[in-house]
């Protein structure tokens, strides 16, 4: 390792540059608040249909049931992850991502990195695929994926999916044991820049969130996303169809989800019932977009 | 001629190595033998990143064969003749003109050459591959792709010094392995000889004992666990063990926290103190070839001291709300959807507990709705009394779901329950019935070690059975998303072991399916973990099932005496009486045996003498001297079958006769039913 470990976001722009020059597109945040980098339209709808893609974004990923009003070292509310999206995978896929690890500074000859399975599914997104959990000396550091299925279609080319947890890698890079104390630059600690989204959305999520708007915006946003899912039946095949506008309800379904849950609104058994409504939504989502990139490419 | 067959994968699940080698071991025995390419030995081998099969003694190519193929005869007409030679792939100037032995027919010799080992093998070890067995497989190459646990990278298929030449998955064979990640080369040409060598060289132990030896090699002393040394074992190429520490401040935790976190959370060894206790360190096993500067050392310290962090701050948490104020949210906690939540369990399971309790006690007497009322008063505010204990951890038992502790350490449930309940001032054999509630997890495991505890185990696991088979959630197969099978087999082993004489096939309510289900767990207990044969099994399971520890006792008596000189002989006798019995169609209803239709002699001495072994096994205490007695009558039965007609032309002696044997069949039956026996040695009939 060097002398001075890397800023959180010196790490952030050496992984984007790294994967840039290896053909990814460096996209920039999406703007509808989700749960994971996946669910933005960037992995979620691009990893269907028969196009090459290739991107990586920084993704931050909203987890209202993970908020500890900035009191517990390791739980964010909110946390960064850097999404890479390698579509068809290629085949030195593991050793390219290695490679971004000595980017950052980590010398791997003398760390302790393993490969673990972890299968990961989102059953609200009607999507699976297998992989590992990437340990680095005794801590996740990566989720790695190959997705096999997504809103339920399987998929035309296996892409693979590398989400990093930022603060957990700069953390361990900067040797620290709170993400609270993690540098963004220097001068500026983390908690100097997120500590009160922590504890103010802590006290939204978990206190003051109205669970009957929460429910009203939910039914709204459902409401609007399946109207669309129904308009585009009867326009089939029309390229300019916005699914993606669909798609950004479908999100917003998602969000309010998680906060409902959050606020502890949501019965065991009325659970499965909501996923599969969110899921019907982005199921309906995926099967239109694959059509609709078909419908371009003849 | 030696075949190397190694299949580079991206990191195999660690579960899955042992089965695929099975597999693939079995399956390359079997090409060669079936196409006589000679009885091979074979080595498998591997590690996260590679199956490795390597065979000895192949023979190079099959032996050719010659075999003489018969036509049309001479007088068929020129067209069959053409036709035949050309089915055949040759000119009808090459077919010869032979006598088969009855006719003159067309014919040739055809030759075939023996297929070459090497294209035997590559033409079937693609599929044989691809079909190893996975509980979860993927396609990678595009949709429709082959499937295989993870993508295949590589290929190495020597037959001796000759690349055999085969794709899978786009990937061709060659001579070319890959070392370990990081220390070893990326690509690098082996022969079947250097192999090993070249591994080695390249930071990969091929062997699995090996590299088990080297994480058993660390000074410090860790308690050996052998599931997860077997992982450890499939997660790395080149393990090097290292010894870490915690602060010790965390050994404030219950220990069951703290290995648990280092168990399964980490993969990490605990270590213990020379007097047993648990010491501030743990073992972790590395994929690499040392830590000089400690960086992986300091690393790992800091995972678990975060991982400390969180258990310590989730157990403080949970103490803001005790587990008796945690029972209603358990509304809000799924059991399973057809069933309910863990609330209505608990009220179900709080019932079940006290109906176990009042059969205890009445010991066979029958159960009445107002004795499980007077129990409720009774049992549920005290004194003391392991009554009152299994009743009030039955209240608690379930409530540890609720508290962040266990649903960050789900494994830990009923531990942690324990747990807070000692810390929360509950009656110590509370806290220990709610800590062994899930005993045994498994047949080596110990059952509950306090009565209360064995009555919640047995309430827990009925009320789930019972549940389950009243909704149709049964397994079928290897389908057992509920472990039924597990809480089943338990429930028997707490029953005999614990000596718990609750009425099991009763408590059934009347499910069919769930009395066969516990039946065959029954049986698979004494047959497979105690070692009774199976037929004692079935000749006590015939006379009920009702008293586990009764059925015991009756096994070990037929157990005993079977070497006896009487037993055999009797049992087969029983035998013919229940065919006799079938045979004539008895129907014992009002049946009863008049003694002035007896025949003097042989008849009526077996009658008297089992009258007098009726009465006399009402007096023994126990199932082996009644046993013992059952089977001295053997001379007199003997000597009834020898001497007397069971058929007699008279149809009210018959029928007399038929109603003695009948009721010393079901006198006896009541230990076993002797007609199951199958005889070790064959005694003649008589």
């Amino acid at each position: 390792m060097s002398s001075k470990p890397l800023s959180f976001q010196e790490i952030v722009a050496r992984l984007k540059q790294y994967w840039g020059e290896r053909g990814c597109i460096i996209q920039e945040p999406f703007d509808v608040e989700v749960g994971a980098g996946t669910s933005c339209p960037e992995t979620f709808l691009r990893a269907l249909g028969p196009k090459p893609y290739r991107t990586a974004y920084v993704q931050p990923s909203r987890r209202p049931a993970d908020g500890r009003y900035g009191d517990n070292p390791n739980r964010l509310y909110k946390h960064m992850q850097l999404q890479v999206l390698l579509k068809p995978t290629p085949a030195d896929v593991i050793e390219q991502y290695m490679g971004s690890l000595e980017a950052i500074g980590i010398d791997l000859r003398k760390h302790d990195l393993k490969l673990e399975e972890d299968n990961w599914e989102n059953p609200s997104l009607g999507a699976w695929g297998v992989g590992w959990q990437v340990m680095l000396d005794g801590l996740e550091i990566t989720q790695f994926t190959y997705f096999q299925q997504v809103g339920g279609i399987d998929l035309e080319l296996v892409p693979a999916e590398i989400t990093y947890g930022l603060e957990r890698l700069t953390a361990f890079l900067q040797g620290v044991d709170s993400v609270y104390d993690i540098e963004w630059t220097p001068g500026v600690l983390y908690r100097n820049v997120r500590l009160v989204d922590e504890l103010q959305y802590s006290v939204y999520n978990f206190e003051l969130a109205d669970v009957p708007t929460l429910w009203k915006l939910f039914d709204i946003h459902e409401g609007e996303a399946k109207r669309l899912l129904d308009l585009y039946q009867d326009s089939k095949g029309r390229t300019g169809f916005p699914l993606l506008a669909t798609y950004d309800h479908v999100l917003k379904c998602g969000n309010l989800f998680n906060t409902l849950d959050a606020r502890g609104a949501i019965s065991v058994t009325e659970r499965v019932g909501v996923i599969g409504r969110i899921r019907k939504l982005a199921v309906g989502v995926a099967g239109a977009w694959v059509e609709q990139q078909y419908g371009e490419a003849a | 001629m030696n075949l190397l067959l190694e299949i580079g994968v991206e990191e195999i699940p660690d579960g899955m190595l042992a089965g695929a080698l099975e597999y693939l071991g079995g399956a390359v025995a079997n090409l060669l033998k079936q196409h006589e390419a000679g009885d091979v030995t074979i080595r498998t081998d591997a590690t996260p990143r590679r199956l490795v099969v390597r065979a000895e003694g192949i023979q190079s190519k099959q032996a050719d064969t010659e075999e003489r193929v018969w036509g049309p005869a001479r007088t068929a007409p020129e067209v069959a003749v053409a036709g035949f030679a050309k089915k055949q792939g040759i000119a009808v100037e090459q077919l010869e003109l032979l006598s088969d032995g009855k006719a003159e027919k067309y014919s040739y010799v055809r030759k075939t050459r023996g297929r070459g080992a090497s294209e035997i093998l590559a033409s079937a070890l693609p599929e044989l591959v691809l079909k190893t067995p996975f509980p979860k497989t993927m396609y990678w190459t595009g949709k429709g792709g082959d499937r295989f646990i993870r993508p295949i990278r590589w290929i190495v298929a020597l037959l001796d010094d000759q690349i055999v030449p085969f794709t899978i998955a786009g990937v061709p064979a060659g001579d070319e392995t890959s070392g370990h990640r990081k220390l070893g080369a990326a690509r690098f040409p082996v022969t079947y000889e250097n192999y090993e060598t070249k591994l080695r060289e390249n930071f990969v132990i091929l062997s699995r004992d090996e590299r088990r030896d080297r994480i058993r090699a660390v000074p410090t002393k860790y308690k050996c666990d052998k599931e997860l040394l077997n992982t450890l074992v499939n997660l790395t190429e080149w393990p090097t063990p290292i010894t870490g520490s915690f602060d010790p401040a965390f050994l404030e935790l219950p220990k069951e926290v703290l290995i648990t976190v280092m168990r399964h959370h980490q993969k990490y060894f605990s270590v213990e103190t020379p007097d047993g206790n648990l010491a501030p360190q743990f073992v972790a096993v590395t994929n690499t070839d040392g830590d000089p500067d400690g960086l992986i050392r300091h690393g790992n310290e800091r995972v678990l001291r975060a991982r400390f962090n969180d258990a310590q701050f989730f157990w403080n948490a949970d103490q803001k709300k005790k587990l008796a104020d945690r029972v209603k949210d358990l509304g809000n906690v799924t059991f399973q959807a057809k069933l309910g939540t863990y609330l209505e369990k608990t009220e179900r399971m709080d019932q079940l507990v006290l109906t176990l309790l009042v059969h205890a006690a009445k010991a066979g007497q029958p159960v009445t709705d107002s004795d499980i009322s007077e129990a409720k008063v009774r049992y549920t505010f005290g004194p003391e009394s392991p009554e009152f204990h299994a009743v009030r951890a039955s209240r608690l038992a379930k409530t540890d779901l609720t508290t962040e502790l266990v649903k960050e350490f789900t494994e830990l449930q009923g531990v942690v329950g324990g747990l807070y309940a000692r810390a929360q001032g509950e009656p110590e054999e509370v806290a220990i019935a709610i800590y062994d509630q899930y005993k045994p997890v498994s047949m080596e495991d110990s059952i509950p070690r306090t009565e209360a505890g064995r009555i919640l185990a047995v309430a827990d696991k009925l009320d789930t059975l019972r549940g389950c088979f009243r909704v149709g959630l049964i397994p079928s197969g290897s389908k057992d998303p509920f472990a039924l099978r597990r809480a089943a087999q338990g429930l028997v082993k707490i029953l005999v072991e614990g000596k718990l004489r609750l009425p099991i096939q009763s408590l059934c309510e009347g499910n069919k399916q769930l009395e066969e289900f516990l039946a065959d767990r029954i049986r698979y207990y004494f047959r497979e973990i105690r070692g009774f044969e199976y037929d004692e099994v079935n000749a006590v399971l015939a006379s009920g099932w009702d008293d586990l520890p009764d059925l015991e006792e009756r096994l070990e008596a037929v157990r005993e005496l079977r070497p006896t000189e009487n037993f055999e002989p009797l049992a087969a006798s029983f035998k013919r009486i229940s065919n006799i019995l079938k045979q004539a169609k008895f129907d014992n209803e009002g049946a009863v045996i008049r003694e002035r239709l007896l025949e003097r002699g042989p008849e009526t001495e077996l009658y008297r003498a089992f009258e007098a072994t009726r009465l006399e096994c009402r007096l023994l205490p126990d199932h082996k001297s009644r046993l013992a007695s059952i089977a001295s009558l053997r001379p007199k039965v003997d000597h009834f079958f020898d001497k007397i007609l069971v058929n007699a032309p008279d149809p009210a002696v018959r029928q007399n006769r038929l109603a003695l044997l009948d009721a010393m069949l079901s006198e006896f039956s009541q230990i076993a039913d002797f007609s199951e026996i199958v005889p070790h040695t064959t005694t003649p009939q008589p």
